[in-house]
């Protein structure tokens, strides 16, 4: 029996899991580092246990602060959730060691996935295709070359040693590998000063497939069917959806099949997703999905799954973990309508999708329109020590097209700030041709490049919106008729408006437009949203942040006293709110700081020195000044 | 509250009414042509100069402190036209009424692309204006100060009367004693006298590297001392921020002082909360543009005034007091924009009945605390024996006294003739209304142009011999100067009225009129002086 379980994850999967754990009538602990002290999973488990500093390595990866956490608070069961420590081996043995229940895959198949290697050629036993290659101690040509044959055109030439891009051949057919290969042996000799070089399967079109299938402690595995992920950026995931477009019931069954195979070669008990690559230049074909991969947890993109197919995966792995049989049988799962996930981060697609920290002081997701699984909220602080996903999307449809545009429309309205999200980015991928068509590669996002990048300044309907709510905030009830009255001339409809550094020109609309939503974040300022982007508009507020009364950036001596420290040097560089000096006066400390971006143009005093009342101690001068 | 709403009877498409239409609607675009002309200020050079300075348009100025979608109520906005040898546009002032961080207040800009924002004898008494209206109505000022000062050459007719460029200093000392707070935003010279204007409010900023205040230029400083001393060194925004204490506000630009100006007026305090019950505002039932095809062609012409009270009033429904009685003179209670109001209209000729009626109406309104609206359309008091006998002289003394004397706001629309005692009986400009406003198609003087010829030809003592050529020559150009000076462009220029009003904008110019009128408490109860009965 799990009468307590503890979640050793945070954010979002936290959440989730507590979600499934309360209903099922289980007591819920939460573990914390400093940074999460005030997260919503601390806050939202029964118990909460602080575990350590905010540096993930030194407190959600330290396996002895969580068994630690569960021995001090009774927890009979411990959830790994994905990330951390859900595919440590050696973790999950100490937490069955310690008597406690590791609720995931035994041990055993956790090390037997972990190596990459070991594991494909376990697969290949096992009867599951795994993508042609050959990396063999014969390096003849004519070894290579018959290799190559049998692999099947194109391949790719990869030196051994090799990276960088350098020392890889596409080989297109028969005729060129010779040549080539003798081309890339010399590069790899020269770069690396090792020729060995391996052959792949050269994929065209790849697109990344993968199927959920569960195990129980009674040797029954099932499937729940595929996910497509091809979706990516850099390799992350951005966007899934299940079923697969383009699958037929051929291939469907070739795959699933090979993952329960591959699930069963390795006594798997729990949820866990077997990773294919396919070639779809002719369409999703059951000759042409290899084995990648087995991830032996839960993964982030189960949701799509539980979606198509009803079934709740955190309290199949409760239920699993408790030794349970699964609760349905094969024929009983069925996929009903088709399920899209997309994955909101905290990150900014105009600075290269740099991630962005800070407080959520905006944070609206329309939940009720879709399935939101997010572990922030309003007035959560994003910190930098953690992955900046900050919600998963889910929309549920009968088809893939309502499904898409569900997604598509929650996106649109989806406002955070001043954090910044990839609302908008994934909005626009949504909206990408390839994709909606279903032909999609993992190359899409790479191809379509800035085509998914948002514009950086509000389009006129999103000035016109906020014109619109802030006259309507200022003009007095039922009085909307005098607005922008002008005695004897045209009515005024156009205002200033300002957002971020920028002022713009904005008519003022007369109602609200399609796809755009508002909302007020201030006296005169309007946070206004439309495909995913938000941008925070408002009346012009001249002369703030650069110079703002910062004069001529001359800092001077409020009142006679000594200079008991120095931080800046001439020529420095310094940031408006830096400290530049510390004067000591009438027994009180005070800082001096920089007015301004700048760098120290004179600086007029030593340390110790004393200094009369206005004395011009250090002179700031702005860039281009 | 309910009341009946009125009918309309006119028909827009018949003939007298197209007539009437195509008058007005080019009465109309004529005033919209003046007032876009007045409206760009100096000379195209001098506006070029003002911007490559850095500096903002006065206008737009304005603009840019209004709230967003704030109506901006301008006032005197064709003063001093063609008043001057060279054309001084609105007085080189921008004067008006427009929201600021919610709060209505007066806003006064000098437009120094005009003469250098010098003060001319008209740019004196539309200031003064402004402040008044402020006054009454208490709003608070913002100065928008770029001014060389008074305008030498006029010194006489600017500096040394009552009603001079002193008086200025004496309204904002007065009004900040009464509460109503002063505002300057130094955003160019404030020289001499006009360094008074900062100096004497209650809260100043001032734009650096750009906004002067000095009680003397620098070459007048040399002049008298031999000091030789920079502009800005003078009296510039990091002298009078940092050194001497003048302004509160040092701004980078223009912009940047308007928003420290919205910030300041953000932290006045709480605005006086209008002492009238507001409903929410309906439309009339009737076009307003119908007001053209309304308004005869000549203004002698007769015409039932309740077609203009249902084209100005909230749902046209109108509570009609003695509509049976006196029916010259129309009177009732309705509301505008949400408030209520008390309205006297004139029907005709003011008889002894209409007098007294009216004066008892005045009473209620007073009563009560509800405003009132004056439709000044009148040639006089009836007059003939039978009617001096009958008093009408007491009657009409009695609706001068009520008018005189009730302290709830009235504003007055001339909209027609304005001519004799009847301007007094109906809240005339000497009656302090809080606004008065005329049509272009009006009509002031203290008589009609013809009666006035009569009158001149009757008593001339040659008249007994004059042919007819003869006397038509001596009253032609008697009638041709009635004719100029009883034009509303000839009063609204000297600033008779706070502006000439296109009919169809009479319904909004009196909701954003009343409406700052409610920013003054309304005294009750009621004082009036002896009615003679």
């Amino acid at each position: 029996m799990i009468q307590s379980l503890l979640i050793a994850n945070r954010g979002e999967i936290a959440c989730r899991i507590i979600r499934t754990a309360r209903q099922m009538g289980i007591r819920t602990i939460a573990v914390y580092s400093d940074a999460d002290a005030k997260a919503v999973h601390a806050r939202m488990a029964d118990e909460a246990v602080h575990i350590g500093p905010s540096p993930a390595a030194e407190s959600y990866l330290i396996g002895d602060k969580i068994l630690d956490a569960a021995k001090r608070t009774g927890a009979d069961a411990i959830h790994p959730g994905y990330g951390f420590l859900s595919e440590n081996a050696d973790f999950a043995a100490a937490v069955q060691a310690a008597g406690l229940i590791w609720v995931g895959p035994n041990p055993d198949s956790i090390r037997a996935m972990g190596l990459k290697d070991a594991a494909k050629k376990l697969m290949q036993d096992a009867g599951v295709p795994v993508t042609p290659g050959y990396m063999g101690e014969d390096q003849s040509p004519e070894r290579l070359a018959k290799e190559a044959e049998t692999i099947g055109y194109p391949v790719l030439i990869k030196a051994v040693a090799g990276g960088g891009g350098k020392g890889m051949r596409k080989v297109d057919n028969a005729d060129d590998f010779a040549d080539m290969l003798q081309s890339c042996r010399r590069e790899a000799r020269a770069s690396f000063g090792n020729e060995e070089v391996l052959l792949e399967k050269w994929i065209t079109s790849p697109r990344h497939i993968e199927v959920q299938i569960f195990g129980d402690s009674h040797g029954n595995i099932v499937h729940l069917f595929e996910r497509d992920c091809s979706l990516q950026r850099r390799h992350q995931k951005v966007i899934e959806e299940a079923p697969a477009p383009g699958m037929d019931a051929e291939t469907r069954k070739a795959i699933c099949d090979a993952a329960v195979r591959a699930a069963a070669a390795v006594d798997y008990v729990g949820a866990g997703t077997i990773e294919f690559i396919a070639d779809a230049s002719e369409g999703l074909k059951p000759d042409r999905i290899w084995f990648m991969e087995m991830n032996t947890r839960l993964q982030v993109e189960h949701p799509v799954t539980e979606e198509i197919t009803g079934i709740d995966l955190v309290e199949w792995q409760l239920r699993a973990a408790r030794g349970e049989t699964l609760p349905r049988t094969q024929d009983q799962i069925s996929i009903n309508g088709h399920a899209v996930e997309a994955r909101l981060y905290a990150e900014d697609p105009a600075t290269g999708f740099l991630p962005s920290t800070g407080p959520l002081d905006h944070f609206d997701l329309p939940e009720r329109d879709i399935r939101v699984d997010s572990g922030v909220e309003q007035g959560s602080v994003i910190s930098p020590f953690y992955d900046p996903m900050i919600a998963k999307m889910i929309a549920h449809a009968a088809s893939r097209d309502e499904a898409i545009d569900a997604l598509k429309s929650a996106l649109g309205r989806t406002a955070v700030w001043p954090v910044k999200s990839n609302a908008a980015f994934l909005y626009r991928a949504l909206e990408n041709d390839v994709f909606l068509a279903g032909d999609m590669t993992t190359a899409l996002i790479e191809d379509a490049g800035d085509t998914l990048i948002p514009a950086s300044d509000p389009g006129e309907d999103m000035l016109a919106e906020a014109a619109r709510r802030l006259a309507d905030a200022r003009t007095p009830a039922g009085r909307q008729g005098l607005r922008g009255f002008r005695l004897n001339a045209p009515v005024r409809s156009e205002i200033m408006l300002q957002s971020g550094s920028e002022t713009y020109p904005a008519p003022i609309a007369a109602a609200p437009a399609d796809g755009v939503t508002a909302a007020a974040i201030g006296t005169e300022t309007v946070l206004v949203t439309k495909a995913g982007q938000s941008f925070a508009i408002g009346l012009p507020r001249a002369g703030e942040g650069a110079a703002a009364g910062a004069g001529d950036g001359a800092i001077l001596s409020p009142m006679p006293g000594k200079v008991i420290a120095i931080d800046v040097a001439e020529g420095d560089s310094v940031t408006a709110g830096q400290r530049l000096l510390v004067l000591e006066a009438m027994k009180m400390e005070h800082s001096m700081t920089a007015p301004f971006d700048g760098t120290v143009a004179a600086l007029n005093v030593t340390e110790g020195g004393q200094v009369q009342v206005d004395a011009v101690l250090v002179r700031i001068e702005a860039p281009g000044a | 509250m309910t009341a009946p709403a009125l009918t309309s009877a006119i028909d827009v498409d018949s003939a007298p009414a197209q007539a009437h239409k195509s008058h007005n609607r080019t009465l109309a675009e004529e005033l919209r042509k003046k007032v876009a002309r007045a409206a760009q200020g100096g000379s195209e050079r001098s506006r070029e100069r003002h911007v490559s300075r850095g500096k903002l348009l006065p206008r737009e100025r304005v603009e840019r402190l209004l709230d967003p979608g704030s109506p901006f109520l301008e006032i005197g906005q064709l003063a001093a036209n063609q008043m001057y040898g060279d054309e001084i546009p609105g007085a080189g002032l921008i004067c008006g009424i427009g929201r600021v961080a919610g709060r209505q207040v007066m806003i006064v800009a000098n437009d120094a692309t005009v003469k250098g924002g010098t003060y001319y004898p008209m740019t004196v008494k539309k200031h003064l204006r402004a402040q008044e209206i402020a006054q009454e109505n208490r709003l608070p000022c913002v100065y928008l100060v770029d001014s060389g000062g008074a305008n030498l050459p006029h010194q006489s007719e600017v500096f040394p009367d009552r009603d001079h460029f002193g008086r200025i200093f004496f309204n904002q000392a007065n009004m900040s004693a009464l509460q109503i707070p002063q505002i300057a935003c130094v955003m160019g010279s404030c020289t001499a006298g006009g360094a008074y204007v900062p100096a004497m409010s209650d809260e100043t900023v001032i734009v650096r590297n750009q906004g002067t205040i000095f009680l003397a230029g620098p070459p007048l400083v040399e002049a008298a001392t031999g000091e030789k001393i920079s502009a800005e060194d003078l009296g510039g925004g990091d002298l009078h921020g940092k050194t001497s204490g003048v302004v509160d506000h040092l701004a980078e630009n223009d912009e940047h002082a308007l928003t420290i100006v919205r910030d300041i007026v953000s932290h006045l305090g709480k605005p006086h909360q209008p002492d009238v019950e507001l409903q929410e505002p309906v439309a009339p039932k009737f076009d307003a543009d119908d007001l053209y095809a309304i308004i005869p062609d000549d203004v002698r012409a007769p015409y039932d005034v309740h077609e203009v009270i249902a084209r100005l009033v909230d749902g046209s429904e109108f509570h009609e007091f003695k509509s049976a009685y006196g029916k010259t003179l129309v009177c009732g209670f309705a509301h505008i924009w949400g408030m209520p109001v008390g309205i006297l209209a004139n029907n005709g000729v003011l008889f002894s009945e209409s007098a007294q009626k009216g004066a008892h109406f005045i009473e209620l309104a007073a009563q009560r605390g509800i405003p009132l609206l004056f439709l000044q359309n009148i040639s006089g008091f009836m007059v003939g024996g039978k009617y001096e006998a009958e008093g009408i002289a007491k009657h009409g003394a009695k609706l001068v006294t009520a008018v005189a004397t009730a302290q709830v706001p009235k504003i007055t629309v001339v909209i027609g003739g304005s001519f004799g005692a009847g301007n007094y009986g109906m809240a005339g400009r000497a009656y302090s209304p809080r606004f008065l406003f005329t049509w272009p198609n009006a009509r002031i003087s203290v008589m009609g142009g013809e009666q006035a010829a009569s009158v001149l030809a009757t008593v001339h003592k040659d008249a007994a011999d004059w042919t007819e050529e003869e006397a038509e020559a001596f009253k032609a150009p008697i009638r041709e100067k009635y004719e100029a000076e009883g034009n509303p462009y000839f009063a609204t220029a000297r600033l008779w009225d706070d502006g000439v009003i296109d009919p169809a904008q009479t319904r909004d110019v009196l909701g954003l009129a009343f409406a700052a009128t409610l920013n003054a408490p309304i005294s009750q109860p009621p004082r009036f002086g002896v009615f003679r009965m």
